[in-house]
């Protein structure tokens, strides 16, 4: 099992590296690799069973955004053939169309799915979420500059329960390309949601997935659960 | 700005609103300041300000370096207002300054000592323009308020006054870099022994060169970014530092400090390299208000770090702690981890981490807890954790995800429960963690963690003491 985590000394805001780790627990055989913003990302020539990108400054992403620009068609190939990827946090604007800055201003992203973003700097959007993935709840925590907005309501991730989705008026959140996962739920998204990140270890390639400290996940996830319910 | 009938009119009410506070019996609170600035949005620009203004900024240790700077410069005979009683954002500043007015609000004092929250520079800089600016450090903080290092660099960078003095940590190259065109002057604790290049935090947000791009060379990280690096590939380094602990001596609990006008010893505060930090960039804060070594090194000499952020009581042989982990902020919550970690003898801990409000109204983000260190808690110094609130589950799991056996940990919803969990006579001290709001509830569990001390068996050799 090969995991390629990209540019971790950058991606790597909100906790959301936990992820990797989770997963380092929970796949004890696994190699995990971390690939520099400064190398060539491995996944374009050597099939990896995941890659992961996570929440970053609006400055690193428009660096990672210079980045990767020049592989996009190889990306979108590797989409297509079913290759799992997951993206978190304002990762998901990467592949998106282009995000819109506060002086009008446009970032013009690899353009992989129709999603257009728009940051509010001075107005940072904090929120629970409660939705559903695969008819199991799924919950998370939203804190971010932007917006999104995307027409194509079958690239949808998560159905919205509670709280909001790619914007304020939009059923879903994330996007969902095959196995390319996407949303701008941060933190310990895999750890908080032990149905989902069995689902996605299965997309990996994992016959039975076993969790690590499956007992004590769900039962925090169920208390969670109840939380979200009744609280938020 | 010119003053003008609305600026007036919102003095006025808030001189009313704060004659009607102090009759009821109400101290400390922002609410003048908050009509003020309700009232007239600009108000802190027409507040006619005092002839000097400090500010005190950064991610950690601001109210403890506020507070030990205006301490000092009070031991040395300086009238001045500041917002110690009250809030650190725009309507505090805005109170302080109108209680300490007359009637039509000049300033009755000429000296304004201020602690600033650094994510409101936009509504209290460009109208304050302090002369002079120290700035603790800056790390992650708040996810949902400061989101990342960055936004906050680009508020500070944006809005600090081109004509501010600034006092910086050289050891922090993120607060290093803050305004490059201001004048400044840097803090520094020198290498000591056993520092290395390592980094042991989850958390370290400058590997890279600020001016190029290539990966840092470390000297040594003392933790998280905080440390001294160089640039292999265009030269780039850390600012050489005016103010430097040169050395320690724990035993006399003094430090030996490099001032400009030469060497000085200092009392160390603690064992805490934090605080040893804060105490420094506090002398440094001095000496650039005016102050001389030797009057700086008097105060401090009759100075410690407030009791409402760290205390200990002694039982029976066996310590009661006390210890500020500010919720939300990994980086607090991390050094708080290392300190219980590094305390001598064995340690048993509480931890109360849930936010006050969230747990009350709503289910916190809890995504901090995967950039705090929960990994200083597994340790075989520290022998139980009783982890108690609203996000037990989770903080049980996080603790679980960094190694702490299962055995060591108790967990429980009810807070005020924690001490009944706790198994008296079996750590040497008892650290209570507890976040800025629940400090209420952390003193009524020391209360509880004493009585069931007292009740235990003393602690081996403390008996033949008694």
């Amino acid at each position: 099992m090969k995991i390629e985590i990209l540019f971790p000394e950058y991606c790597n805001l909100f906790g959301d590296m936990s992820n990797m780790g989770y997963l380092k627990q929970c796949l004890p055989h696994g190699e995990f690799i971390e690939t520099a913003l400064d190398s060539e990302p491995r996944f374009l020539t050597e099939p990896m069973d995941l890659v992961y990108l996570g929440p970053m400054t609006e400055r690193g992403q428009e660096r990672v955004i210079e980045k990767l620009m020049p592989y996009k068609e190889r990306i979108r190939a590797l989409i297509q053939e079913g290759r799992v990827f997951l993206f978190t946090g304002n990762a998901v604007e990467v592949l998106g169309t282009s995000i819109e800055k506060e002086d009008g201003g446009k970032i013009h992203c690899l353009g992989l799915y129709p999603l257009t973003a728009k940051r509010d700097m001075m107005h940072r959007h904090n929120s629970t979420f409660l939705g559903k993935f695969q008819g199991q709840p799924v919950m998370g925590f939203k804190s971010q500059f932007t917006m999104a907005w995307c027409a194509d309501e079958s690239l949808a991730l998560f159905q919205v329960e509670k709280g909001v989705g790619l914007n304020k008026k939009c059923k879903f959140e994330g996007i969902r390309q095959k196995n390319f996962f996407g949303t701008y739920l941060l933190g310990p998204l895999l750890i908080d949601n032990p149905p989902f990140t069995r689902y996605l270890l299965q997309c990996m390639g994992v016959q039975k997935p076993a969790l690590a400290f499956e007992a004590a996940a769900q039962s925090a996830y169920d208390a969670r659960l109840k939380d979200f319910k009744e609280k938020t | 700005m010119k003053r003008n009938l609305r600026f007036y009119f919102a003095l006025f009410f808030a001189k009313g609103t704060a004659l009607v506070l102090k009759l009821i019996g109400r101290k400390g609170t922002s609410m003048p300041g908050s009509w003020a600035i309700i009232l007239c949005p600009d108000f802190l620009g027409r507040m006619p300000r005092p002839k000097r203004v400090i500010g005190i900024t950064g991610t950690n240790g601001k109210t403890t370096v506020a507070n030990l700077v205006e301490d000092a410069l009070a031991h040395c005979g300086y009238d001045f207002v500041c917002n110690r009683s009250g809030t650190n954002v725009a309507t505090g500043v805005a109170s302080s300054l109108i209680a300490n007015s007359t009637f039509f609000g000049k300033p009755k004092k000429d000296l304004a000592v201020f602690e600033l929250d650094e994510r409101s520079s936009p509504r209290i800089l460009p109208y304050l323009k302090p002369d002079l600016i120290l700035c603790t450090n800056i790390f992650r903080d708040s996810y949902k308020r400061n989101a990342h290092m960055e936004f906050i660099v680009d508020i500070l960078n944006q809005y600090i006054p081109d004509s501010t003095r600034l006092v910086l940590n050289a050891d922090d190259l993120v607060c290093a870099g803050l305004k490059p065109q201001n004048q400044r002057v840097y803090f520094s604790i020198d290498k000591q022994p056993g520092e290395l290049a390592e980094c042991h935090n989850i958390v370290r947000d400058i590997t890279t060169c600020p001016q190029c791009g290539a990966k840092l060379q470390w000297d040594f990280v003392r933790y998280h970014h905080i440390g001294r690096a160089s640039c292999p590939r265009c030269g780039f380094s850390s600012p050489q530092a005016q103010y430097r602990v040169l050395s320690f001596d724990p035993a006399n609990s003094r430090m030996r400090v490099l001032l400009p006008d030469g060497e000085r010893e200092f009392p160390l505060p603690n064992q805490s390299t934090i605080n040893v930090y804060n105490t420094l960039s506090a002398i440094a804060m001095l000496c650039e208000f005016g102050l001389s070594g030797e009057q700086v090194a008097r105060a401090m000499d009759q100075l410690s770090i407030s009791q409402t952020r760290y205390s200990e009581e002694e039982i029976k042989g066996r310590k009661v702690i006390l210890h500020l982990a500010k919720g939300q902020n990994p980086i607090a919550c991390s050094r708080a981890f290392e300190n219980v970690r590094d305390y001598p003898g064995t340690k048993a801990v509480i931890l109360f981490l849930d936010d006050y409000f969230d747990a009350a109204h709503s289910v916190e983000n809890t995504a901090w807890y995967y950039d705090t260190d929960f990994e200083f808690l597994n340790d075989p110094s520290v022998v139980q954790i009783v982890a108690a609130g609203a996000r037990h589950w989770d903080v049980y799991l996080r603790l679980l995800l960094a190694g702490v056996p299962e055995e060591k940990i108790d967990h429980l919803p009810q807070v005020e429960e924690a001490a009944s969990a706790l198994k008296p006579g079996l750590a040497d001290s008892t650290f209570i963690l507890y976040d800025v709001y629940t400090i209420g509830l952390a003193e009524r569990t020391r209360d509880r963690v004493k009585e069931r001390l007292a009740q235990a068996p003393a602690k081996e050799g403390e008996a033949h003491e008694d």
